[in-house]
């Protein structure tokens, strides 16, 4: 009787979760696209994400490229094929890695600073300082940071993928031995726009996801330094579990057949 | 024309944290153009009192009507125009820590009424100077300021927009006497000069005395006294006269284990 109440408590906490997430993007959204639209900021925070992000997504990206060729090169030769290496990391970096790679650390480094810059503003009054001075909250901090991430996360997932796909010819040429030629030829024979688009769609989704939960879990953070300590981890795993679930989404919708 | 309704009339107001029943029916009426300070042990209610004015906390009951509009259960469009009339000093100033000393000040102004930089700059720095704070202030960060000089641009940034009614939450708590005094004296001026409706919270009864015309006093959750500031001192009320008189013992216990 008590497990069952337990584990029905448990679930009630998850769907008023849930709930709160899902009215707390609505608002966001109504706010996303009704004036007046803070410019200045949004570009603060592209730059902030965009430009900021790249060395750590651009490294992330590099050697996740390297290792990917030197992998499926070890398992390509038990029967082979060899040959396919400069396929496989074209196709895993643009439709897998470099979305999911950016994502996580992108979360890692925006979604924690969101949440801890939104909730020392909510726990030391700035936010509702802000109402009073006829200034919304959602449309002064939220909106921004969500359009950012947005629009944003493409972008760099586009570099990233240029640059994991760099990784692995380094790879290929320097170590592997593999023809220059060759090898480009073989990145660019099977690719397919589809493996771009639907990378740049989750990279799209992801960012969304990144600047929702940074500014959620700020945004309702309470209780002074650890309370504001709570939000940044929550707002950090919520956003990598979310990335993984969402991933597999997108993946369902493009690819399955 | 309003003079005869109150600018702000508070009925029956209930706020409750989970169990804990912090407003329990507060009746209180502040008239227009009237400064009204509000007394009360700490931890009464007294802030979350104003957070329910101005909509940043949604009470359980009662109602609560700004120039006869009501707050309670309003919808956006009536709960900014409200917003838009008062000022408010935060207990803890609540400076934009992202923002330098006159942006704060001038934040209302550039944000709600599309002022230019170079106007509000002015503006702010003769707010800034109004409570004593000087052009090399306006340029540092509020993380650069001691906790009295924070109270002061807060106080600042509170009638920068000249509202008509401003809440200011213990105006010269951590200020040295000679600065409470000037702040005193501020205070009086808004109401005074700029003809604006005053409700405070102070702990402080010099300024009580000072800036009032009317006190009135929090306890367990009510409006337990309130009259006219030249009554104060021959209350027949216990719990008033324990706390201005500040003893220790009296009707109120304050909650001590030793
Ligand atoms: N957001 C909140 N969540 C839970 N409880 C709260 C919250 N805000 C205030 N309280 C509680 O409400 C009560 C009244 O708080 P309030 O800040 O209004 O006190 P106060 O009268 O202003 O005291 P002080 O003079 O010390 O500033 C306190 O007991 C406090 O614990
Ligand atoms: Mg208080």
């Amino acid at each position: 009787m008590g497990f069952l109440a337990a584990v029905g408590r448990i679930f009630l906490h998850f769907l008023e979760a849930i709930g709160r997430v899902t009215q707390f993007t609505g608002t966001a959204l109504f706010h996303c696209a009704t004036p007046p639209y803070y410019i200045a900021h949004v570009g603060r925070q592209m730059l902030e994400i965009g430009y900021f992000s790249l060395p750590v997504v651009g490294l992330t990206a590099l050697f996740t490229g390297m290792v990917l060729a030197l992998q499926s090169y070890t398992g390509f030769a038990r029967f082979s094929a060899e040959g396919a290496v400069a396929t496989v990391v074209v196709l895993s970096v643009t439709r897998e890695l470099g979305p999911v790679i950016a994502g996580l650390m992108v979360a890692g480094r925006i979604g924690a600073s969101m949440a801890a810059e939104i909730g020392t503003m909510r726990v030391t009054e700035q936010i509702d300082a802000l109402s009073t001075l006829s200034t919304d909250p959602f449309k002064y901090l939220v909106a921004p940071r969500l359009i950012a991430g947005f629009t944003m996360l493409p972008l760099l997932v586009l570099v990233a993928d240029i640059i994991g796909v760099f990784g692995g010819y380094l790879v290929g040429i320097y170590k592997l031995g593999f023809n220059p030629a060759t090898y480009l030829k073989r990145t660019e024979e099977f690719l397919e726009a589809m493996d771009v688009i639907s990378g740049l769609v989750k990279a799209g989704v992801f960012g969304f996801i990144i600047s929702l939960m940074g500014c959620y879990h700020g945004y309702h953070s309470r209780g002074g330094a650890q309370g504001v300590g709570a939000a940044t981890t929550d707002a950090v795993v919520s956003a990598s579990i979310l990335i993984l679930v969402f991933n597999y989404a997108i993946t369902e919708i493009f690819f399955a057949k | 024309m309003t003079e005869n309704r109150p600018k702000i009339r508070i009925r029956g107001l209930v706020k409750r944290f989970g169990r804990k029943v912090v407003l329990n029916g507060v009746d209180l009426d502040i008239g227009y153009r009237e400064s009204v300070v509000i007394i009360g042990g700490s931890g009464t209610g007294k802030s979350v009192m104003l957070k329910c004015i101005l909509g940043l906390l949604a009470p359980e009951a009662g109602s609560i009507q700004v120039d006869g509009e009501e707050v309670v259960g309003a919808g956006r469009a009536v709960r900014e125009r409200v917003s838009r009339k008062i000022g408010m000093l935060f207990q803890g100033a609540a400076l934009f820590d992202s923002l330098s000393v006159w942006e704060n000040v001038s934040f209302g102004l550039m944000q709600a009424e599309g002022m230019g930089r170079t106007e509000a700059r002015k503006i702010a720095e003769e707010k800034l100077a109004a409570v004593g704070l000087g052009k090399e202030v306006a340029i540092l960060s509020p993380a650069e300021l001691s906790g009295g000089m924070k109270k002061r641009v807060g106080l600042a940034r509170a009638i920068a927009t000249n509202p008509e009614v401003i809440f200011f939450d213990e105006p010269t708590t951590g200020l040295d006497p000679i600065m409470s005094d000037v702040i005193n004296d501020l205070v009086v001026k808004s109401v005074k000069e700029l003809g604006a409706t005053a409700l405070s919270i102070t702990h402080d009864m010099a300024s009580a005395r000072k800036i009032a015309h009317r006190i009135a006093m929090l306890h367990a959750g009510r409006i337990i006294w309130a009259g006219p500031v030249a009554a104060i001192d021959h209350v027949d009320n216990a719990y008033v006269d324990q706390f201005i008189h500040g003893r220790a013992e009296g009707p109120i216990k304050m909650e001590v284990r030793a």
